[in-house]
């Protein structure tokens, strides 16, 4: 077979360009302009990833006057039960207000008071640390106008499969296919940078939809793929993510742009039963709870605010993050004024931006892979969010310029460029087989049915036999051209999350993060289990885990500040 | 191995009084993170060839002459 792929060379490559990756480029590049850094994206820059429209507010800013990184590394300290590196989150919060100036010099619009400061709200169980957006649409035409600035070399429409690592176990470069033609290309790099998103294509929506997800469908989960396949490790995997979202709509409510302004999470008769709306495992578990207690559905409430109010709360939710929340509604004849909104729980997904899971990184973005670095929703820093994802952009960024600066590029085994492209390249030259779509439906479906928490030790185990005869399937998965191919490639990466999903459940073997990690047969926390649990891929190509112990706190979080999260649930008269 | 193939409703419709494809219009081709449009090259109009939306709205807000219009998906609506 002769040579089915071309070889192209960079300095730093970002892989992702949502909103982490364009952070990363811009800042290297502003950094050291003379590195050639390049910014390849699966979707197109000016519009990809989960701010694709903008965002309706900062989850997790840490503003002087406000909140200190030191609360905010408690707050999440204990939001994500105990397991977090505090170094990693520090340095988030240590970073967080020079990024919001950054971000605000650059033009990004936050909401400010009377007298120019930022209006911060509580959404929070103990701080303050929301930041609204009401005209935050316009974030990625400031990154895109920045990427051209500082010359950034924009790639689009390309899908990085794999990443490669050298003779020293350094990294080397990664395989990419182009979308629209199929054409391979290894790009040789000296650092790269996987900012991917979340694995948002892993449970199925309950409305059958295989598009109609949480996160951005372009977030198939490539980079933890990537990752594995790498040899990195992961870790968290076990702590899913779980949204409480618009029904069928399936996108946020969104509980932080009406929480601040009066509106809450209610039960079928009206009544609040969470004390907050922060979203954590605890408090889906009490939402869950609900659903499927007598009292459920459950709604989100507005229509006891003013008109004024309302109007406010409308005009930011159908211009922002996800705008066609208003279109859903006026075909479901729902209106705020009068109806209360249904609300459900989502499919699950592993995104540290909301919860935990994802590929080990330590506070300078590092991965176990010297060389590979990783920042937003697809790096394990619990809780991360917009800012997170800028922070952590920024700080990987800065980390591979220092790396490639003294650096000279490791040379990649021809052997791994030409068995990827093969494999690349197997389904377009099928005639007829099992179809992308075919293949993601079901195996969607399977992890739905085996698991969905509340986790079952027996049905995870199943779920691993149905996947593993699901791999043997995709033998013979069949793509008719690069769009197809696309998908195709793509259930792969699927598929791989599916399986570390449920290989990091059934290893830990005990209850935690409320919803995220509910064992049936396991129902209680049990300390022996407050430690990491790291994913990889050992000596002979199985998928294993092990525990790494948590790192020492620097703030130690105090007993009072702990209950505050386990008593999520509203007491009730009749519950005394 | 037969396969066959399935007709579905897309939520994305297109005015082809509208449309501009014809004088070299690529916008909502270019910004769809999903890559589900394509121009329609014999009638110069940008149409829907693939049903994975995520009814997000780029295509329809950066549209220059508002000739695409985004509807929820039926299976979500
Ligand atoms: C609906 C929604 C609402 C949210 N609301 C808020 C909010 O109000 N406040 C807040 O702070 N946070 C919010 N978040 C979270 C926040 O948006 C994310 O944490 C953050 O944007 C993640 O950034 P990222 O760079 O990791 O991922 P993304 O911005 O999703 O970027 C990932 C990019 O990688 C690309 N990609 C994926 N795979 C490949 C591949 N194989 N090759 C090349 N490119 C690839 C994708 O196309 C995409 O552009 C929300 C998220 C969602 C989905
Ligand atoms: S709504 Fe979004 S996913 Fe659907 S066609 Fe338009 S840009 Fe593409
Ligand atoms: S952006 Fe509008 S005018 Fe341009 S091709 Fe698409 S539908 Fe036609």
């Amino acid at each position: 077979m002769g040579m089915e792929y071309s070889e192209r060379e960079v300095d730093i490559l970002v892989v992702g360009g949502g909103t982490a990756g364009p952070m990363a480029a811009i800042r290297a590049k502003e950094t050291n302009p003379r590195l050639n850094v390049m910014l390849i994206e699966k979707a197109n820059v000016k519009r990809s990833g989960a701010i694709s429209m903008g965002m309706d507010g900062l989850n997790n800013a840490v503003i002087p006057g406000h909140a200190t990184p030191e609360q905010y590394v408690r707050e999440i300290t204990i939001a994500n039960d105990g397991i977090v590196n505090q170094q990693a989150i520090l340095a988030y919060a240590s970073n967080s207000f020079q990024m919001i100036q950054r971000l605000d010099k650059w033009g990004v619009k936050f909401e400010k008071d009377e007298t120019g400061e930022f209006a911060v709200k509580k959404v929070h169980h103990l701080g303050n640390y929301v930041l609204p957006m009401p005209e935050g649409h316009n974030v990625k035409k400031i990154l895109y106008r920045l990427l051209k600035k500082n010359r950034v070399d924009v790639t689009n429409r390309y899908k990085v499969t794999r990443v490669a690592v050298g003779k020293n176990h350094r990294v080397s470069g990664v395989m990419a296919v182009d979308t629209r033609t199929a054409e391979i290309v290894f790009i040789k790099a000296k650092s790269v940078i996987i900012c991917t998103g979340a694995a948002g294509r892993l449970g199925l929506p309950s409305s059958g939809y295989l598009f109609g997800t949480y996160e951005n469908p372009t977030n198939a989960g490539d980079g933890y793929a990537m990752a594995y396949h790498a040899g990195a490790e992961l870790s968290g995997i076990e702590c899913f993510q779980i949204n409480p979202l618009i029904k069928d709509y399936n996108g946020p409510a969104c509980a932080y742009v009406t929480g601040p302004l009066g509106g809450y999470t209610a039960n079928a008769h009206g009544e609040r039963f969470i004390e907050c709306d922060y979203w954590s495992g605890q408090m889906m578990l009490e939402f869950f709870r609900e659903l499927e207690g007598g009292n459920g559905p459950v709604f989100l409430k507005v229509n006891h605010l003013a008109e004024e109010t309302i109007s406010t709360i409308e005009n930011i939710l159908h211009t922002n993050e996800r705008p066609s929340r208003g279109r859903f509604h006026k075909g479901r004849g729902t209106n705020y004024r009068d109806d209360m909104i249904e609300m459900h729980i989502s499919e699950i997904g592993l995104c540290s931006g909301h919860s935990a899971s994802g590929i080990w990184v330590n506070e300078r973005a590092e991965t176990t892979i010297p060389g590979l670095y990783a920042a937003g929703d697809v790096a394990c820093v619990p809780h991360n969010y917009m800012l997170g994802a800028f922070v952590y952009g920024e700080i990987a960024g800065l980390e591979a310029v220092k790396y490639c600066e003294d650096m000279r590029g490791e040379e990649t085994d021809k052997e791994f460029m030409v068995r990827e492209s093969e494999r690349i390249l197997r389904p377009l030259k099928r005639k007829s087989g099992i179809t992308p779509y075919q293949a993601e439906y079901k195996i969607r479906r399977l992890v739905n049915d085996y698991l969905q928490p509340p986790k079952v030790t027996r049905k995870m185990e199943l779920g691993l036999r149905r996947f593993s005869e699901v791999r043997d399937d995709l033998e013979g998965l069949w793509a008719d051209g690069p769009h197809n191919l696309l998908r195709a490639m793509e259930v792969h990466d699927i598929l791989d999350c599916a399986e570390m999903a449920a290989v990091s459940s059934l290893y830990r073997t005990e209850s935690r993060w409320g919803l995220y990690h509910y064992r049936v047969d396991y129902p209680e926390k049990d300390d022996d289990w407050l430690c990491h649990v790291q994913l990889y891929k050992d000596g002979e190509g199985r998928m294993v885990c092990k525990k790494i112990p948590v790192e020492p706190y620097i703030f130690e979080p105090d007993a009072g500040e702990i209950q505050a999260y386990e008593r999520l649930r509203i007491v009730t008269k009749d519950m005394v | 191995m037969a396969t066959a193939s399935m007709s579905v409703k897309v939520p994305v419709s297109v005015d082809a009084d509208k449309c501009i494809a014809s004088k070299g219009c690529t916008v909502c081709v270019d910004v769809c993170p999903l890559d589900v449009l394509v121009i329609d090259m014999n009638n110069g109009v940008a149409l829907m060839q693939y049903d994975e939306c995520w009814y997000c709205t780029p295509c329809e807000v950066d549209c220059p002459t508002h000739a695409l219009t985004v509807d929820i998906p039926y299976l979500v609506k």
